[in-house]
């Protein structure tokens, strides 16, 4: 399996060799050392490759990914997996901020807890978290479920679009127009492929369903108060 | 943008090596701060009875002992006088309040940048890499240490507007964010007696706690209450005489990370200026959560209230 230490290579070299890697006719599997939790590391990268970072990395690592496999074994900075396309983006520790921001598809998987704004405007993409999310979680979160097996913070799903959030432990509090909704054996049958898909083991009658009250679509007088 | 960082031993076998140690997270820190950078080194604890100033001037060439002298034979006490290029150290056993009386009415041109028992501040204008090796630091010893690199956004880029600030005996603030209440809030502590030596909101920030602990407020619920009296975006950490603390806004709109082991505890804008300390891969990691006080050396921090300063200055400690 090809190695690249970041520390004597450097991030440029580094991306640019994965963003260039065929894994048709080369190895598919790669590893990152020292990652000394710099930013950008193993960012736009769009095939399908398994790219293991070694260690704690800084802010949008694994950012705009598409089709490539990105395990992190330590914690991710803020912004891990900004804009992600498709493909898998696993931490075994704890995130940062704005985890998964803004990402159209594939699975990021957090093991550990995410902080505030996880899920920030998200399109599509599918977040499993292992632990707890901060304040403001799933803020304008257009597409896509977020898991939460732990709690979540202040303000959860605020001003939420279509995106559906499932909680296992407390809501601080639930944002502007993010409303509990039942949950139907359909929603137990798509949470429960998202734990597989994500490899944790938990009961999904453990979960709650939100998503958006559809109050805020367009501005309404009435409604001038939820804002 | 800036940056913050902050690093307490807990292993006095580290002491020897604090200056290293800090180097490379506050060099990290450049691309956020490259115009200016200073920290709070807390080493060599002066005896009962005397008391040890940071004093800041434009010129390298100053002659400090000359002001030692004068300070001597002037107030009839003891003074050592210890150069670190555009600042000194004095340490003497005259009356703190007289010293600095003494000193704003014949040296109006030197600063003071940070008075106590053990803190000594050192700042300047210019990249963190120089500024660290403009005053020696890396070869010193110690406990803790606290240090900013600087993106000026709200005031001029200058040696008075860098941080840290020094908010009272063994007491100094570095900030990162931006306030917007500051004008508000200088103008209402100038009319409680607070003097400013700069248009920096930081030095407001400073200046607040300053004005809290005088009133005999707790540092702690000083800085709750600033949760309520600071408007904009900030991460703190407060270098107090036995450690540190950290206080993020309700928001948590500025980057912080924390990181403990058995060795140290550090605080950083970004992980990567912890990531070269020893052990810091197998470090316990988290992020402060947001209008939350973290501290070491808690046990003091209640005792760190006394305030006993009747200059209302917060620049000028």
């Amino acid at each position: 399996m090809p190695q690249l230490d970041l520390k004597t290579q450097g991030l440029r070299l580094i991306n640019s060799t994965l963003q260039n890697a065929t894994p048709d006719t080369e190895s598919r599997d790669w590893t990152v050392s020292n990652p000394m939790g710099q930013h950008a590391i193993a960012c736009g990268l769009d095939k399908e490759l398994n790219v293991t970072v070694d260690g704690n990395v800084g802010f949008y690592c694994a950012g705009m990914n598409q089709k490539a496999d990105v395990t992190i074994k330590g914690h991710a900075g803020v912004g891990v997996a900004e804009n992600m396309m498709s493909g898998t983006v696993r931490v075994t520790g704890n995130a940062s901020q704005a985890a998964g921001a803004t990402a159209h598809g594939g699975l990021l998987v957090i093991e550990g807890d995410a902080s505030s704004r996880c899920g920030i405007s998200m399109k599509g993409v599918d977040i499993v978290v292992g632990g707890s999310v901060g304040h403001m979680s799933g803020f304008m979160a257009q597409m896509g479920h977020m898991v939460i097996c732990g709690d979540a913070g202040e303000a959860l799903g605020d001003s939420i679009y279509e995106a559906i959030l499932y909680v296992a432990g407390t809501v601080e509090s639930l944002g502007a127009d993010c409303i509990e909704k039942p949950m139907t054996p359909e929603h137990e049958e798509t949470l429960k492929a998202l734990l597989t898909r994500a490899g944790i083991d938990k009961d999904v009658s453990s979960f709650r369903r939100y998503g958006s009250a559809r109050k805020l679509y367009n501005f309404n007088v009435d409604h001038a108060g939820e804002y | 943008m800036c940056g913050i960082v902050g690093l307490y031993l807990k292993n006095e076998a580290l002491y020897p090596q604090l200056g290293a140690l800090f180097k490379p997270m506050l060099i990290e820190m450049t691309s956020r701060g490259p115009d200016s950078a200073g920290v709070a080194i807390y080493r060599n604890p002066v005896p009962e009875g005397q008391v040890k100033f940071s004093l800041a001037h434009d010129r390298s060439d100053y002659p400090w002992s000359a002001l030692a002298d004068s300070l001597a034979e002037a107030l009839s006490c003891t003074t050592t006088i210890t150069q670190k290029d555009t600042h000194a150290i004095l340490v003497t056993d005259a009356d703190e309040k007289t010293v600095q009386l003494w000193l704003s009415e014949q040296t109006p041109d030197v600063r003071v940048v940070g008075r106590g028992n053990s803190v000594e501040i050192f700042k300047e204008t210019g990249l963190p890499e120089e500024v660290y090796a403009r005053f020696d630091l890396e070869a010193a010893e110690g406990r803790h240490m606290i240090g900013h690199t600087r993106m000026a956004t709200e005031s001029a880029v200058t040696t008075a507007g860098s941080h840290p600030f020094a908010t009272g005996a063994d007491l100094c603030l570095v900030h990162n964010g931006s306030l917007s209440n500051h004008n508000r809030l200088r103008e209402e502590l100038k009319r409680k007696g607070v003097t400013f030596s700069t248009e920096n909101d930081s030095e407001v920030a400073a200046a607040y706690l300053t004005w809290k602990l005088q009133q005999g407020v707790s540092l702690k619920d000083a800085l709750e209450q600033a949760l309520d009296d600071l408007d904009g975006f900030y991460t703190f950490c407060i270098g107090t005489g036995n450690g540190f603390a950290v206080l993020r806004d309700p928001i948590a709109c500025k980057h912080a990370v924390l990181a403990e082991t058995d060795d140290w505890v550090a605080m950083a804008t970004e992980y990567r200026a912890i990531a070269t300390l020893p052990g810091a891969e197998k470090a316990r990691i988290w992020e402060p959560r947001p209008a939350t006080v973290y501290a070491w050396g808690a046990e003091t921090l209640e005792g760190l209230s006394q305030n006993d300063g009747e200059l209302l200055s917060a620049g000028a400690a």
